[in-house]
């Protein structure tokens, strides 16, 4: 119980100086990223560049590697993966008030579970079920209005921030049914290896698609870790907003007041 | 013979180039996509598919603007003979990463799909990079500004969501703020690139 309120504690320290409010959707949205303090930014650049050397020798040769997969090989793989994000998005589909789309998604996951043989196919999709968008406990606390906190880059696992290093204890707190069946329960069918093992998966999926566009920021930026902390904090403000268009949903203002012609 | 090539080259360019572009925002993006990637499935060196590239940004798009921009609140506090020499610097660099990020790509296919126009000085172009093999389809969102409705310029690219524009300028504040506020910090790291 001391544990749990020393947590909280640290969290609402740690989130304090922008949490959003009533108005805690648009006041969140209409910030800008530089208000996101960067409270560690020594120990950050330096877990940043541990992260990197683990990417270029360990990572980026598997993804390589992977990239030799045949393509409905690698497909079938990031279908079943994604497949498997599901139990955490329904869930949070449900936290965030969206029955309709948590009714959808679970309707998608049973289909793609059985008649797509584990989530290797997606006949979902075929059949209306599709603009899946993955959501989590960050994005959760993200729509309640709860701030960002400080930015966070954590040892493998990359960019974070405060909320979502706390959210994703809900998900190791048995908010994740596909961590609670791997490594919180002993089960004769999966272990813990499965769990880790598709964790791993999906980061090398990530990196095989973006391998030349990882490799080509790193090329033209003067502060690579600075654009990525940019473009991390970016994409998860538009995943909070579900937003397919950025450009509206924040504050413009900075160009508004340029003129060159 | 090597003057004759950069007559050719010349030339080329020119030929590519010199049409003037629509003035209506979403024709105005597809003729530079067109171009954009004429150059770059043309049978020609790296360098020259660069300088070709080079030449097309300095007519589409708004250097100064996304430069002022990318300075953030810091053009504020910067005397005249910082922001010439910041202009000068920054207009070097934007070219040479601009042309790099643009040339990994052989033959890219984008379809302008719809526009947005938010105000008079503003209008948002959605399109799509038609995904290959090797990548997914990319949404991408190109943010032109038309306060001269004659002559309308790129100042954003939103890929994905994503802007470069606001990664740049955080990326700028970051190496800015790393130095204590000196912007000769940011001078310096541009300049180093711009030599390599």
């Amino acid at each position: 119980m001391n544990k749990i309120f020393k947590i909280l504690i640290i969290f609402l320290y740690l989130t304090c100086s922008s949490f959003a409010g009533s108005d805690g959707q648009n006041q969140l949205s209409k910030q800008s990223n530089g208000e996101v303090k960067d409270c560690f930014e020594t120990i950050n650049r330096g877990v940043f560049a541990f992260n990197e050397g683990l990417r270029k020798v360990v990572f980026e040769p598997l993804a390589k590697g992977y990239l030799y997969l045949p393509s409905p090989v690698r497909s079938g793989a990031g279908n079943m993966l994604d497949n498997l994000t599901n139990v955490v998005t329904i869930p949070n589909n449900i936290l965030q008030g969206e029955f309709e789309l948590a009714a959808k998604n679970t309707a998608r996951f049973t289909v793609n579970t059985t008649l797509g043989i584990l989530g290797i196919f997606d006949p979902a999709s075929k059949i209306g079920l599709n603009n899946y968008d993955k959501e989590d406990y960050g994005q959760t606390l993200g729509k309640w209005g709860v701030g960002e906190g400080c930015y966070l880059v954590l040892p493998v696992l990359g960019p974070s921030t405060a909320r979502d290093t706390f959210a994703s204890i809900a998900s190791f707190s048995g908010g994740d049914a596909w961590y609670n069946i791997t490594v919180r329960n002993d089960t004769h069918y999966v272990s813990d290896f499965d769990y880790y093992f598709s964790r791993g998966a999906r980061g090398v999926d990530f990196l095989a698609k973006n391998l030349g566009a990882l490799d080509n920021l790193e090329e033209n930026s003067i502060d690579f870790y600075a654009s990525v902390k940019s473009l991390y904090l970016q994409e998860r403000r538009k995943q909070i907003v579900n937003a397919d268009e950025i450009t509206e949903t924040f504050d413009d203002s900075d160009w508004e007041e340029i003129e060159t012609q | 013979m090597k003057f004759l090539k950069k007559i050719f080259l010349i030339f080329s360019i020119f030929f590519v180039i010199t049409p003037s572009f629509s003035n209506e925002p979403t024709e105005f993006i597809s003729e530079i996509t067109q171009t954009a990637s004429m150059i770059l499935k043309e049978n020609i060196s790296v360098d020259e598919k660069a300088e070709k590239l080079v030449i097309l940004a300095e007519k589409a798009v708004d250097i100064d603007g996304i430069g002022l921009y990318s300075l953030g609140k810091h053009r504020k506090t910067i005397n005249k003979e910082q922001l010439k020499r910041y202009k000068a610097i920054f207009r070097k660099y934007f070219l040479k990463s601009f042309s790099s990020r643009l040339s990994q790509y052989s033959d890219p296919k984008i379809n302008v799909v719809s526009q947005n126009i938010v105000n008079e000085k503003y209008t948002i172009v959605s399109s799509i990079l038609i995904e290959t093999e090797d990548r997914p389809e990319i949404k991408i969102d190109w943010r032109v500004y038309t306060i001269n409705p004659d002559k309308p310029l790129i100042r954003d690219l939103i890929i994905e969501g994503l802007s470069l524009a606001r990664t740049q300028k955080e990326e700028f504040n970051s190496v800015i703020q790393g130095a204590d506020g000196d912007v000769n910090a940011l001078f310096a790291n541009l300049e180093n690139f711009n030599s390599k």
